[in-house]
């Protein structure tokens, strides 16, 4: 049950993101021209949803309560001065995730 | 010997195609055993490392995927879940159309593996001399897949062979879109995108509770974009 609930997901996960990818090459593939509405979407989304997705990650912290969301700030901060200072994705990614575990398991 | 069995310049372009995909391979394999890691620590072993990263191949994508799997997500909250965290790639494709007009017999394989990295590199220029740009096309979607596939095999083998505290391992996502976000900060002039991704979020956050506020926060994004049309689009 569980397993078959699983293998669901997997397949709907895989599905969504697969036409998502085939359909705007479906739908605006042809000769017709791409709305301008559209193109304008795909100029100002990507930052509206990187940062939307960021909100998320962080979505469970209890700022009145536990840690008050310290480990979190601190690790978050830790990124992005690693990236602001090296500029290195996988050190940044890597640094904040290590100190953000260091955190949790032994600081708080 | 002459080779007759390959047209010329099929290894170059395959050379240069690895070549060109070292930067994504050092990020897949590393994303890669992260995401396997974490899989594995929800109960999620090899098997389905291996399946989830041939089958979707999208990394943000199947780290929120782990979540789903664990808290046993409904099939319409996962496939909601899947527009907004893939949303994006309706938009490369829309950038994607006339580059990939051309590109028959790989095209099918090249739109199913444009992810965010694959993405960059192919946008970035054109091919030397000597460089069969479609193979260039098919080999790099391809390296890319591979290094992401093995990645994430390694990471659930190395957190089904070693028993170590993985708490906070799942921070490795917040990074990821920390990262992203700050490097698409960087690369725009006018911030008011970004701003209302992290503002309507947040309020949404406040008002519907950390369960139910992705998809009013996805909706009022859209919406206040669409208000500032006139404004945001001559920047």
């Amino acid at each position: 049950m569980n397993q078959i609930h699983s293998i669901l997901l997997v397949a709907v996960i895989a599905a969504v993101t697969m036409l998502l990818r085939f359909a705007p090459f479906l739908i605006f593939g042809g000769k017709r021209k791409t709305p301008a509405f559209i193109t304008y979407l795909s100029a100002v989304l990507p930052c509206a949803i990187m940062g939307m997705l960021v909100v998320y990650c962080l979505r469970n912290i209890n700022f009145l309560a536990g840690s008050h969301g310290l480990p979190e700030l601190i690790a978050c901060a830790a990124v992005a001065g690693l990236h602001l200072w090296k500029n290195n994705t996988l050190l940044s990614i890597a640094g904040g995730t290590v100190l953000y575990m260091v955190l949790v398991q032994v600081v708080f | 010997m002459k080779q007759t069995t390959h047209s010329p310049g099929s290894g170059r372009t395959l050379t240069y195609a690895f070549r060109q995909s070292l930067p994504v391979m050092a990020g897949y394999l590393v994303l890669g055993i992260g995401f396997g890691i974490l899989l594995n620590a929800k109960g999620y072993g090899v098997g389905w490392a291996f399946l989830m990263s041939v089958l979707i191949f999208a990394g943000s994508m199947q780290y929120v995927a782990v979540g789903l799997l664990a808290s046993g997500a409904s099939l319409i909250s996962a496939a909601l879940m899947t527009v907004m965290v893939n949303a994006r790639h309706l938009f490369y494709g829309i950038s994607m159309i006339d580059r990939y007009r051309n590109t028959k017999p790989y095209r099918p394989y090249l739109i199913f593996a444009l992810t965010d990295e694959t993405y960059s590199l192919v946008c970035s220029g054109d091919v030397p001399e000597g460089v069969d740009q479609n193979r260039y096309f098919f080999y790099l979607s391809l390296l890319d897949h591979c290094y992401w596939i093995t990645g994430s095999v390694l990471g659930a083998l190395i957190g089904s062979l070693f028993t170590f505290d993985t708490a906070g391992i799942d921070f490795s996502m917040t990074a990821l879109f920390v990262v992203v976000f700050l490097e698409q900060w960087r690369s725009t002039e006018n911030h008011t995108s970004a701003l209302i991704g992290v503002g309507a979020s947040v309020l949404c956050l406040l008002l519907f509770g950390p369960s139910d506020f992705l998809i009013p926060a996805m909706l009022l994004i859209t919406l206040l974009l669409t208000l500032l049309r006139g404004r945001l689009a001559q920047a």
